[in-house]
């Protein structure tokens, strides 16, 4: 996947132009930029749910062969977790689960869930869960992924303690030996080694 | 000067995804749902537990209407004449109560990204969103109504009217709230605006209802009433969904 020229609006300001990024399997690419320079925007250009304001963002085949259309060939977790406070954990993950078309046989969903380290509170309620319990049962959807997609994710590693952190590496090292690739912004250092990540700024992309 | 991102088709022989019984490649068929049964039946589970939430449109409807008696005096007379207007009313008032909420919590907890993101078609996820809605607000009043019909001494026929018109008029209002519901999206003032909004758009919604129950109390056939309800309800299934679905993506954008 190649983004070319990529430039970003949002409202009247101009976040980025001339953007370019591209992108290969088994790649690691951590985005890196200071508050408000439109990381979020940018992950959200490429996830497809907007469209840029220049340039184009275009998809090689090489890159995944088990989809056609774009939704299908990325899975984005965005800022928010998308979990509903009403629906109990593994619910809600078996939602998603339905919703994306991935395996959501309860035994796929219980593994997710023990993989992340919340098989124990797969009955409770989200609204009963603490902000990094919610960020492990949004990123479980993680685990029934097994194609070589693009993982597009909005600071994955947001609230996560360190055994969720090495959990979650150990996922994007797994995905990136498959050949999937991952978009990422996280503000902490990242701690994944295999594969070294892929620096990518927007501090140096003129606005 | 904007160019949209262009997105290249893959090679042909990758066929679209497989839909319903081609479920099987990821994973076993019994727990693999359509995503768009799947999104029902969640939003289901979601009322189903926020039951008084979930039935205050029911309850706004029960208290309005037998207000009326109250207010307007117990003439029997006066009360069967202007019964199918304010069963009518209510019902719509009711349905607007609730259709404010439609999208606003997808869309602040982010589900309504991962639901355009899905590869399920916006339309469908419009109507799966719709049909919810109706099931959950539209098809209480439709049971409680009858109850109302009773209690402005209507006629069993008339009542019979009553029901034919609201099951065809109320999934009417179900439509069109999700298109206001998803054009107000994230606006600060989007309930005012939404009920401004759909309230002209329900308007033949209501004439034709209502008019259907008084044709039947004054002896005359119902049937063009039946037709032009059962037109309006076409036409809305058939563009409601497509305009929500284009104004999720404004707005998610």
């Amino acid at each position: 996947m190649t983004a070319h020229a990529l430039g970003c609006r949002r409202g009247d300001r101009l976040l980025f132009t001339g953007f370019e990024l591209e992108i290969h399997p088994g790649q690691v690419i951590w985005v890196r930029g200071a508050n408000g320079r439109g990381k979020t925007s940018l992950l959200r250009l490429l996830a497809g749910l907007a469209s840029p304001e220049q340039g184009e963002i275009k998809w090689a085949s090489t890159l995944n062969q088990a989809a056609a259309d774009t939704p299908r060939r990325l899975v984005y977790i965005g800022h928010s977790n998308a979990l509903k406070e009403d629906l109990t954990a593994l619910e809600s993950l078996q939602f998603m689960a339905q919703l994306h078309r991935r395996p959501a046989s309860p035994q796929a969903l219980e593994d997710a869930l023990r993989r992340c380290g919340m098989h124990g509170h797969r009955h409770a309620p989200v609204r009963t869960l603490s902000q990094g319990q919610r960020r492990r049962v949004a990123l479980a959807r993680l685990c029934l992924e097994t194609e070589p997609l693009l993982w597009v994710l909005d600071e994955p590693f947001d609230a996560l303690d360190i055994q969720g952190v090495e959990t979650l590496d150990g996922l994007l090292g797994g995905h990136a030996q498959r050949g999937g690739s991952v978009v990422l912004t996280s503000h902490l250092a990242l701690t994944l080694s295999n594969p070294q990540p892929i620096v990518v700024s927007l501090d140096n992309a003129p606005a | 000067m904007s160019s949209p991102a262009t997105i290249r088709p893959r090679s042909p022989q990758t066929a679209p995804a497989p839909r319903g019984g081609g479920d099987s490649a990821w994973g076993g068929p019994a727990h693999s749902r359509h995503p768009f049964t799947a999104l029902i039946a969640r939003d289901l589970r979601l009322a189903a537990r926020r039951r008084v939430e979930a039935l205050l449109p029911v309850a706004f409807f029960t208290v309005a209407a037998s207000l009326f008696p109250l207010g307007v005096g117990p003439e029997p007379q006066v009360l069967r004449q202007m019964a199918p207007g304010v069963v009518w009313v209510c019902a719509l008032l009711a349905s607007m109560l609730s259709v404010t909420q439609l999208y606003a919590q997808d869309h602040a907890d982010g589900s309504l990204e991962q639901l355009l993101l899905s590869g399920m078609p916006p339309v469908l996820v419009a109507l799966a969103k719709a049909i919810a809605h109706w099931l959950v607000t539209g098809l209480p009043l439709l049971v409680a109504a009858p109850i109302f019909g009773l209690l402005f001494d209507m006629s069993v026929p008339a009542i019979g009217a009553l029901l034919i018109t609201l099951a065809l008029g109320t999934p009417i209002l179900s439509f069109l709230g999700g298109v206001g519901a998803a054009l107000t999206l994230g606006l600060r003032s989007g309930g005012v605006l939404l009920i401004l909004l759909i309230l002209p758009l329900c308007i033949p919604a209501l004439i034709f209802g209502a008019g259907a129950v008084g044709a039947i109390e004054s002896g005359l056939s119902a049937r063009g009433h039946y037709s032009l309800l059962g037109a309006l309800l076409i036409t809305t299934a058939l563009l409601a969904p497509l305009a929500t679905a284009a104004a999720l993506r404004i707005s998610t954008e």
